[in-house]
């Protein structure tokens, strides 16, 4: 009956409200597809193959104008990562040159880079990139899989806690490498922008960065701009929360410590409570 | 706390300590022997749990400061410094973001359970303004917790609040200026902010004694609502009410758990994962949910002063609460009309957090006014005059029979 009553001043309350809930803004955003994720779910794993394949995207196409400041090397050959081993970890950043110094004659230098390292910046400040860039601050892509996300909107927003969906952002950023496409009609873009169905606004500063067959996959998978945004996108992910296996394994071992904690718990409790209760 | 202790050291060294410093003798009669009404449901555990929750958010909050940098160029990389090379960093860095959410949830059932039950009323008005004042410490402590990061979120939330001050007529610009220690949010105030942010949990600590002391002068309410009467409306503290504290503290933490490891970031924002930058406003400047509701009580109003003064006076009604409720009897339970008005209060709340989120646009605004109202309305308007006009339930006659099947205790009556 309490609740009962509860529920019905709760319906009576939320219907108050209802007729003002429709969204207010005009032209809402695309939602960005579901992908499905290897790394999704209580217990998600990163791919390997995926994380070292989108670390060759990274290389050899985001590389050039997006800074991984805070990776560094030798994450490369850490567990719950792309799996390098440490030695091809130092072999990749020895294909790179990092500026070091003052050495004894006060002089910077420049050396091959260190496993130590981290992956240095294409640009040498922030003036530069944009200058380089039309204006545009091409963003530091270390975080970049955390730091996006798309509105879920009432009743979704709740059940995601449930669900664990967690990926929204590297949803959004698959969306955006895959979304580019003619402007429609009557649709001003701005000069030195490109239309993306995704981005917020639809003009975005950044061309569309892949195309097919641009990056060589060793390993037979489809060279698409579809599988390279997804490939590209994990590995950002990866580099957004390194330690996500590692988390996701021990969270399970910490549900299990709980629950059968609780049981104990509960079972003493009514043992303690049984005499009070007679 | 209160009380003659009923404590026997045993053993030469506690018979010397207790006559010197009767510590083991406080703790015995506080949480041993301390009586604790016998018809106590769950809700009640949410003491146990915030004191859990307190203690979690100084342990975690000092080993992050081991490594986190107080500093705008360097903190937010020194967040990611933790997250990504401290060992098990993360850990500790998503115990810490995702424990302010649950001491807030904890924080929350624990008020409301408060209002149902009647819990501020005569003899613990005291007790009740105790909490709201570790409440306002808490609300100010999570705030400035959450500008350390520096992100986006943190740099424009911090912003956001502060210029609340500039309200002030007057004064104002000048109290503004003093806060950030500059002309705009920057270095000093982070810095100001993070030396404050570790000293208000020990304030929090101290408020919290005061806290435990007026509960054991008064002896804690219970869902009858009545005082107990008898050693058989109680039970002893431990084992009784420890047990089952501990039971559903557990319970609780895996909630919390299923957070920090499965969802850690879904009760923050992802604009915080962009390093602060005082050149680009975000398209939406959202506070953390828990301030939700006084947020949108903020933006209902459109006068800026009357604003802040509407925030602030949603948090301080909570402290008149005992006398603008003006019914004797204490529980909902008795109170058929109040617990109708208690749930739509408590959706109301919902409902202005929900609108906290939204932007202050159209149709939202509208709601989120007639709610302000209503909110306002629940403490001034429907609290005095229920307590005059409404018809309540007669009272048990004790704890003991309130506990006891209803069938029983009509064949004990008869």
């Amino acid at each position: 009956m309490t609740l009962q009553r509860s529920l019905l001043a709760l319906a009576l309350a939320a219907g108050l409200a209802a007729p003002f809930a429709m969204p207010a803004g005009a032209a809402e955003a695309v939602e960005p597809p579901r992908q499905t994720w290897s790394f999704a779910g209580p217990f998600g794993m990163f791919d390997r193959a995926q994380l070292q394949r989108g670390f060759k995207v990274y290389k050899e196409v985001c590389a050039s104008c997006h800074s991984l400041s805070l990776v560094s090397f030798r994450n490369l050959a850490e567990p719950g990562g792309p799996g390098y081993t440490a030695a091809q970890a130092a072999a990749v950043a020895a294909e790179y040159k990092v500026q070091d110094g003052p050495n004894d004659a006060g002089e910077m230098f420049e050396r091959p880079g260190r496993a130590a390292d981290r992956f240095p910046k294409p640009f040498p400040n922030d003036n530069a990139a944009r200058a380089a860039n039309g204006g545009a601050l091409p963003p530091d892509l270390s975080v970049i899989a955390k730091a996006r996300t798309y509105e879920r909107g009432f009743p979704r927003f709740i059940l995601d806690i449930f669900t664990q969906y967690q990926e929204q952002g590297p949803d959004y950023l698959v969306a955006l490498l895959v979304g580019y496409a003619d402007a429609p009609q009557g649709f001003n873009l701005p000069p030195g922008t490109h239309y993306n169905k995704y981005f917020p606004g639809n003009a975005i500063g950044m061309p569309a960065p892949l195309s097919a067959d641009q990056v060589t996959y060793d390993d037979g998978t489809p060279q698409t701009v579809e599988q390279y945004a997804k490939d590209v996108t994990a590995f950002l992910m990866w580099t957004a929360e390194p330690h996500m296996e590692a988390r996701k394994r021990i969270g399970f071992q910490v549900m299990i410590f709980l629950l059968v904690f609780a049981g104990l718990l509960y079972f003493t409790k009514k043992k303690v409570w049984a005499d009070v209760h007679a | 706390m209160s009380g003659h202790s009923t404590y026997q050291p045993q053993g030469a060294f506690m018979k010397w300590m207790e006559r010197r410093l009767p510590i083991a003798g406080l703790i015995y009669s506080s949480f041993v022997a301390y009586p604790t009404p016998r018809n106590l449901n769950y809700w009640w555990t949410f003491g146990g749990i915030l004191s859990f929750m307190l203690a979690a958010q100084i342990v975690t909050g000092i080993v992050l400061v081991m490594h986190y940098t107080p500093h705008e160029s360097m903190a937010f990389n020194s967040v990611e410094h933790i997250m990504r090379d401290v060992n098990y960093g993360w850990l500790i860095r998503y115990l810490h973001s995702n424990g302010a959410s649950m001491f807030f949830v904890a924080v929350y059932i624990h008020m409301f359970r408060g209002m149902y039950y009647g819990s501020y009323k005569e003899p613990r008005e005291v007790l009740w303004i105790l909490g709201v004042i570790i409440y306002l410490l808490m609300m100010a402590t999570g705030f400035l917790g959450y500008t350390l990061p520096w992100g986006q979120m943190s740099f424009w939330g911090a912003t956001v609040i502060t210029n609340f001050f500039s309200a002030i007529p007057l004064v104002g610009e000048t109290v503004v200026t003093w806060l950030w220690g500059g002309y705009a949010v920057g270095n000093p105030t982070l810095q100001r902010f993070f030396s404050l942010h570790y000293l208000l949990p020990f304030v929090i600590a101290g408020v919290v004694v005061l806290h435990v002391w007026a509960l054991h002068v008064a002896g804690q309410n219970n869902p009858a609502g009545i005082e107990p009467k008898s050693a058989k409306d109680t039970v002893a503290f431990t084992p009784y009410a420890t047990v089952k504290d501990a039971f559903f503290l557990v319970v609780f933490m895996l909630a919390y758990a299923w957070f920090v490891f499965y969802t850690p970031n879904y009760l923050g924002h992802a604009d915080n994962y962009i390093p602060a930058n005082p050149a680009l406003t975000p398209q939406h400047i959202v506070p953390e949910w828990y301030y939700l509701p006084f947020y949108a009580i903020l933006r209902a109003i459109p006068n800026k002063l009357l604003g802040v003064v509407a925030l602030f006076g949603s948090i301080l009604i909570l402290a008149f609460l005992p006398w603008l409720d003006t019914s004797k009897v204490k529980s909902a339970r008795y109170r058929p009309l109040f617990r109708q008005f208690f749930w739509i209060f408590v959706a109301v709340c919902l409902g202005l957090g929900w609108l906290g989120a939204k932007p202050a646009e159209g149709g939202y605004v509208i709601a989120a006014r007639i709610l302000t109202f209503y909110y306002f309305a629940h403490f001034l308007i429907i609290l005095p005059l229920l307590g005059l006009f409404e018809k309540t339930k007669p009272l048990p006659n004790s704890i003991e029979e309130s506990v006891l099947k209803p069938g029983a205790a009509a064949l004990k009556k008869a």
